[in-house]
């Protein structure tokens, strides 16, 4: 069992959610508010150990007198506001966010991409078979991750989980404009010659599968990749005197990548090379 | 912070040209060549540090930039030891402006504009002759190169261009210098343009200087000429061109240009400047609120926010300092009237900004001005020193207490920074994306503090509020839109310019005072993000509630007249173009959305009718996501224009 530290009390505040007076703690956002009450409303770039960037904008919402629609992940319930999670604009608009990723980029390894698809009747090849796309080649520039930014939606996560929100590196921003944006290096070099340290932690964060393992890219191009054959396993790492907890993921008898519980108060998810990505002494059999 | 630094070093000539921005590096850890004793012994730097000096980042990159012409791996790499940023995020901010190269390019870019006003009167001919004539756009040929522009905010000289010389700056420019050397005043009109201009005998042999030159309304050979020889470039003519209406009575913002010396703080005086500032002082900072608020002035953005509410709630705010901003941004294509304010009267804006800075509780001001204006930051560097000596600006303004100051920070092309939040996060050494809201500026601005934006257009009404009273600004224009509003008319009009009319006014007296073409096609309204008006709708009262009962809005005041020679498809591709291209790419229904909509625009450009239908339906249910779940403004207008043109002119009937 993880402890959890208590937070001060928080005041409730009461608002509509789609019609239900509710009451959630002072400085919940929607997202949270909805969650509570088991309204399903789909996200990606938000992420529970980092401040989300609301730039996806898949989980806008409509909140009465507003303008334009609120992302809720990021937009904080008031008190006696009204909102409404499935209205027809905010599902418009969904709809058409989804149909413009996944017309632009490859959503096949973005978990319930294909469920959300088809519950908004999203339909990318709308846009015709020349659209545009982002149309990158994976970049397998080392031996521990790829970076495969066709499959990338630009939510930020991992410049920020590289940045100053966790790892203080700063070895990966976003660079250039609008659709040529790219996360990137500085000078767009090779991972070897940027400032990465290799903790994976860009991995940990990412919705689409843009980083990956190298073990889970080349199983994935070998097609020997099964996650429901995989078991999963928390752990105490042994390098060191800290104590972080890890997830080894294991198919076939085998480490294939390696995560760590986003709840534990210690590490929130986050992890340095040795623990993210040392294993194959484990498997080493001689 | 642990910053890996790369191993590229600068030239001497980048490193110099950082360092006359930022002195000379204190230390080994900051990019010193040489490490002393102490050096070794003292880490200096961190996070701390970093936090403090990041806002340089976009003026070093500027620095570089003017320097040699591109920004080179050394140079970013010097510029992120000097100021403690991750090469990455310099990088990243780096590629974000457009007038930035991170690549080779030649001392020499000349920016043809194609925009709105530019392509309506014949821009794409002039770059079809340039090519013809010079070389095709992007190839360095004679140490030159030339490229298409977005609006360069020259549409009353349509077609217009802007050529921009990188090489040194000329000693009385260098922030450095300490004995800075008055402004050569040639008065207005005396074609003072370049910062280069005049100073031959105090440039080193060591290279050519930088220099700018605006050619408009460019032909042909005036074009190849500038590029062989921008020494030989023509003057530019004075401000008061722009204003067709000079010199007539009834004029309150444009009442000095043209008939008051730009350049001279007496003559600004003589023509009753600082009257304001001195009520300003008398009323009492909450008093200059009231007074605002009673004139009931709407900011002249777009958005017509009241200002007096705006101030009210950065002034009331508890958190310290307070900052102003002025948006001096001004990108919207067809747009010009604040560069013409900042040229032809640049101490109004100096004095309407102290009384903002007052009024809101800021000891700090900065105008954001777009990169491309360099006249206006001549002008307004020099406005800013001149008040600063005469203690009009400073420590103790007036000798009544108060302290304020106000640094231009300059924009290198980038429309979406005019955004006010994307403004902080510009000047803050951050990409220019937006922010989202809330919170709003008011509350956390620039730096996280407190902070009131406000345009040139804004900002220059305060003076005739403070200098005539609230009572007698409010009995111009109409109940809810009070007092002028500057008009910037382009396209095919006989005399195109800024114009000043009271608010009520309708389009059509608008036009007769500048001359409609025979043909009247269509009239955009608004800009890019506004929308066109019908020949037949010319009655619509410009004020804010009568656009808006029209289905149409006022936006920035742009006005851009369009005859039966234009092609309305090619004019729509152009608008989607350009969001295309603007578009910070930080949100999905923006990025790719302005990307699907000129793709289908392409698609349809010699269509009509059934042959147009499903991609107009596609745009629409496009445009209206981007409309409603866009961050900020410029995904969400960025479908007006072209649906305004389908619905109200039946482009593709």
């Amino acid at each position: 069992m993880t402890a959890v530290p208590l937070r001060l009390p928080r005041r409730l505040i009461e608002f509509t959610l789609d019609g239900q007076e509710t009451r959630v703690p002072e400085g919940s956002t929607i997202l949270e508010a909805c969650r509570a009450a088991g309204k399903d409303i789909p996200t990606l770039c938000q992420g529970d150990t980092l401040t989300p960037k609301n730039a996806c904008r898949v989980c806008v919402v409509e909140v009465a007198g507003a303008r334009t629609l609120a992302p809720a992940c990021s937009r904080r319930a008031e008190a006696g506001m009204t909102v409404l999670t499935g209205s027809e604009r905010a599902r418009h608009s969904r709809k058409v966010v989804l149909e413009l990723l996944a017309s632009a980029t490859d959503l096949s390894t973005t978990p319930r991409a294909d469920e959300w698809i088809k519950e908004y009747e999203a339909k990318p090849a709308r846009f015709g078979a020349g659209a545009a796309r982002v149309n990158e080649e994976p970049k397998v520039d080392n031996d521990l991750y790829v970076r495969d930014y066709d499959k990338c939606i630009q939510c930020y996560k991992c410049v920020d989980a590289c940045g100053e929100q966790w790892q203080n590196t700063f070895a990966i921003a976003v660079a250039g404009r609008g659709f040529d944006a790219r996360i990137s290096t500085e000078h767009d070099v090779p991972l070897t010659d940027s400032a990465c340290v290799y903790c994976g932690n860009c991995i940990e964060v990412c919705p689409t599968g843009a980083l990956s393992f190298k073990s889970e890219f080349d199983m994935r191009a070998a097609g020997t990749w099964d996650e429901r054959a995989q078991t999963e396993t928390t752990t105490v790492c042994a390098y060191c005197g800290v104590g972080c907890n890890i997830t080894l993921h294991v198919q076939e008898n085998e480490i294939v990548k390696v995560t760590s519980p986003h709840d534990s108060p210690v590490t929130h998810g986050n992890l340095c090379i040795k623990g993210r990505f040392g294993f194959q002494h484990v498997q080493n059999r001689v | 912070m642990d910053l890996k630094h790369t191993d590229a070093a600068p030239t001497d000539a980048e490193r110099e040209a950082v360092d006359s921005l930022l002195g000379p590096p204190p230390s080994g850890w900051e990019g010193g060549t040489t490490r002393s004793d102490e050096d070794l012994r003292w880490a200096r730097g961190g996070a701390s540090a970093a936090k403090d000096r990041r806002d340089q980042l976009l003026p070093a990159l500027h620095a570089v930039n003017d320097r040699i012409g591109w920004i080179s791996e050394g140079a970013l790499g010097y510029l992120c030891r000097r100021l403690t940023v991750a090469p990455a995020e310099a990088y990243g901010v780096a590629t974000f402006y457009a007038m930035f190269s991170l690549r080779p390019r030649p001392p020499k870019v000349l920016h043809v504009c194609t925009d709105l006003a530019c392509a309506a009167r014949g821009s794409a001919a002039l770059c079809a002759d340039l090519t013809r004539d010079f070389a095709p756009a992007g190839t360095a040929t004679e140490g030159a190169t030339w490229q298409e522009s977005p609006c360069l905010g020259l549409c009353e000289r349509a077609p217009a261009a802007l050529l921009i010389q990188a090489g040194e700056q000329p000693r009385s420019a260098r922030p450095a210098d300490p004995a800075r050397p008055a402004f050569e005043d040639r008065g207005p009109g005396g074609g003072a343009h370049g910062y280069g201009r005049g100073r031959e005998g105090e440039q080193r042999a060591a290279g050519a200087p930088h220099r700018t030159a605006v050619i408009a309304p460019a032909t042909p050979a005036a074009l190849t000429h500038a590029i062989r020889s921008p020494e030989h470039t023509p003057p530019q003519p004075p401000p008061e061109t722009a204003v067709p209406q000079t010199g007539s009575p009834g004029l309150v913002l444009l009442k000095r240009i043209g008939t008051t010396d730009p350049a001279s703080l007496d003559a600004y005086r003589a023509s009753g400047g600082y009257t304001a500032l001195r009520r300003a002082f008398a009323l009492g900072p909450a008093g200059v609120i009231r007074e605002v608020l009673d004139a009931g002035l709407v900011g002249r953005g777009g958005a017509a926010f009241p200002t007096g509410r705006k101030w009210e709630a950065t002034a009331g705010q508890p958190d310290t300092p307070h900052y102003l901003v002025c948006n001096a941004d001004e990108s919207e294509p067809g747009t010009f009237k604040d560069r013409v304010l900042m040229e032809g009267d640049p101490y109004a804006l100096v004095e309407a900004m102290t009384v903002a800075g007052y009024a809101t509780g800021a000891r700090q001001g900065f105008v954001y001005l777009r990169g491309e204006y360099p006249r206006a930051y001549e002008r307004l560097s020099h406005a800013l020193e001149t008040a600063r000596t005469r203690g009009l600006l400073g420590p103790d303004i007036l000798g009544q207490g108060y302290a304020f100051d106000i640094e231009i920070r300059r924009g290198a092309g980038a429309y979406i920074c005019g955004e006010e939040t994307a403004i902080f996060n510009s000047i803050e050494g951050q990409r220019g994306e937006p922010r989202s809201k809330p919170p709003f500026p008011v509350e956390k601005g620039l730096f996280g503090k407190p902070t009131a934006v406000n345009n040139v257009e804004t900002l220059v009404n305060v003076l005739p509020v403070l200098e005539h009273g609230a009572a007698a600004y409010a009995a111009t224009g109409t109940g809810t839109s009070t007092g002028t509003k500057l008009f910037c008319v382009s396209g095919q009009v006989a005399a195109p310019g800024v114009y000043e009319l009271p608010f009520g006014a309708s389009l059509r007296e608008l036009l007769e005072l500048a001359g409609p073409p025979q043909d009247l096609r269509a009239v955009l309204l608004g800009g890019a993000a506004g929308g066109f008006v019908r020949p037949d709708e010319l009655d619509i009262p410009l004020t804010f509630e009568g656009t808006r009962a029209a289905g149409t809005t006022l936006g920035s005041g742009v006005v851009l007249v369009l005859d039966g020679s234009v092609e309305l498809p090619r004019i729509l591709l152009r608008i989607a173009e350009f969001f295309r291209d603007e578009s910070c790419g930080q949100c999905v229904p923006c990025r790719i959305g302005t990307v699907r909509q000129e793709e289908a625009l392409h698609r349809i450009k010699d269509r009509t009718g059934a042959a147009a239908a499903d991609d107009i339906a596609l745009m629409r249910e496009v445009g209206q996501a981007m409309r409603d779940a866009s961050i900020c403004g410029l995904g969400q207008t960025a479908w007006n224009a072209v649906e305004s043109a389908i619905d109200r002119l039946g482009v593709y009937k």
